[in-house]
């Protein structure tokens, strides 16, 4: 009767970050006309909330599958420290040379949390607002 | 096919304590959990159904059956109850999210007769919560719990 579980534990941070989508391939006619308002010279913000999500086997001594005290020291130094309040173009050297959409944010995120020693990291999600939310995995 | 997702909320307390560490070890991995007074919180449980929906009643299953499913599974055992003390389903586990989510799961899982358990979501806080879902071929393995 019991089946096997999948378990995941999801945590939520927040940063607020500047961005602005611009192709330096692009004339600034063809960036407005792909990136509307994303694409002002200045840049924007956003509030972004983080959900992080790690899986594995859930350890009968702590009954966790990972320690907040090892997770939130570890998001914190590898993204927040680099994302909270900052110009993602200019100060997030992974974005001198792609453009910081959310879908990259995303891969960037995740691509610098999956070395976490505890668990499985199996989905990096962002809302850039309340009306839109991005998730990757590696799942294919 | 169709996902049913019904929300219960209780208020529970809890610490964390595993006796075969000592003091010291206790505090280090489980910081101001370790309590022994204990804290609580106002969980928030989703429990979500599918299958097919009954061409007789166009429905997959009564809200009012699963609403006195989880009231009588989950409430009633749960809230404003002390984890640690008065659950005996967690008996001998610390009273995690993941186990917590887990226990539900079990109490659940037998008692929906109308569509599958598809998936318990248990909100600790709205920054933490746990997914328990059937571990499916294809889906990299979380150990059984
Ligand atoms: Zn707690």
């Amino acid at each position: 009767m019991s089946q096997p579980l999948h378990v995941s534990l999801t945590r939520r941070y927040r940063f607020a970050a500047s961005h602005r989508l611009h192709n330096p391939q692009l004339d600034q006619a063809e960036n407005l006309r792909l990136y509307g308002k994303c694409a002002n010279p200045y840049g924007h913000g956003h509030n972004y909330t983080l959900q992080v999500t790690v899986t594995g086997p859930v350890n009968p001594e702590t009954g966790m599958i990972a320690n907040l005290g090892e997770l939130d020291p570890f998001v914190e130094q590898n993204v927040l420290e680099a994302f909270d309040y900052k110009y993602l173009n200019e100060d997030v050297r992974e974005f001198e040379s792609t453009i910081p959409t959310t879908e990259n944010v995303c891969r960037e995120i995740y691509r610098r949390l999956r070395p976490f020693p505890s668990a499985k990291i199996e989905k990096v999600r962002i809302e850039e607002t309340s009306n839109n939310s991005f998730e990757y995995s590696d799942e294919g | 096919m169709i996902r049913i997702t019904r929300k219960i909320e209780f208020a529970a307390a809890h610490f964390y304590h595993n006796p075969n560490f000592s003091a010291e070890e206790n505090r280090r991995v489980f910081g101001k959990c370790n309590n022994p007074h204990g804290h609580g919180h106002n969980y928030v449980l989703e429990v979500t159904v599918a299958g097919e929906p009954d061409p007789a009643t166009g429905m997959l299953l009564d809200l009012k059956e699963l609403k006195g499913i989880l009231n009588r599974e989950v409430a009633e055992r749960m809230d404003h109850r002390h984890l640690n003390y008065e659950v005996p389903e967690l008996a001998g586990q610390i009273p995690t999210c993941e186990n917590i989510a887990a226990v539900i799961w079990r109490l659940l899982e037998s008692k929906i007769t109308k569509g599958k358990l598809d998936r318990v979501r248990l909100y600790e806080s709205p920054d933490l919560f746990v997914d328990c879902t059937a571990e499916t071929n294809g889906r990299r393995a979380g150990e059984r719990v």
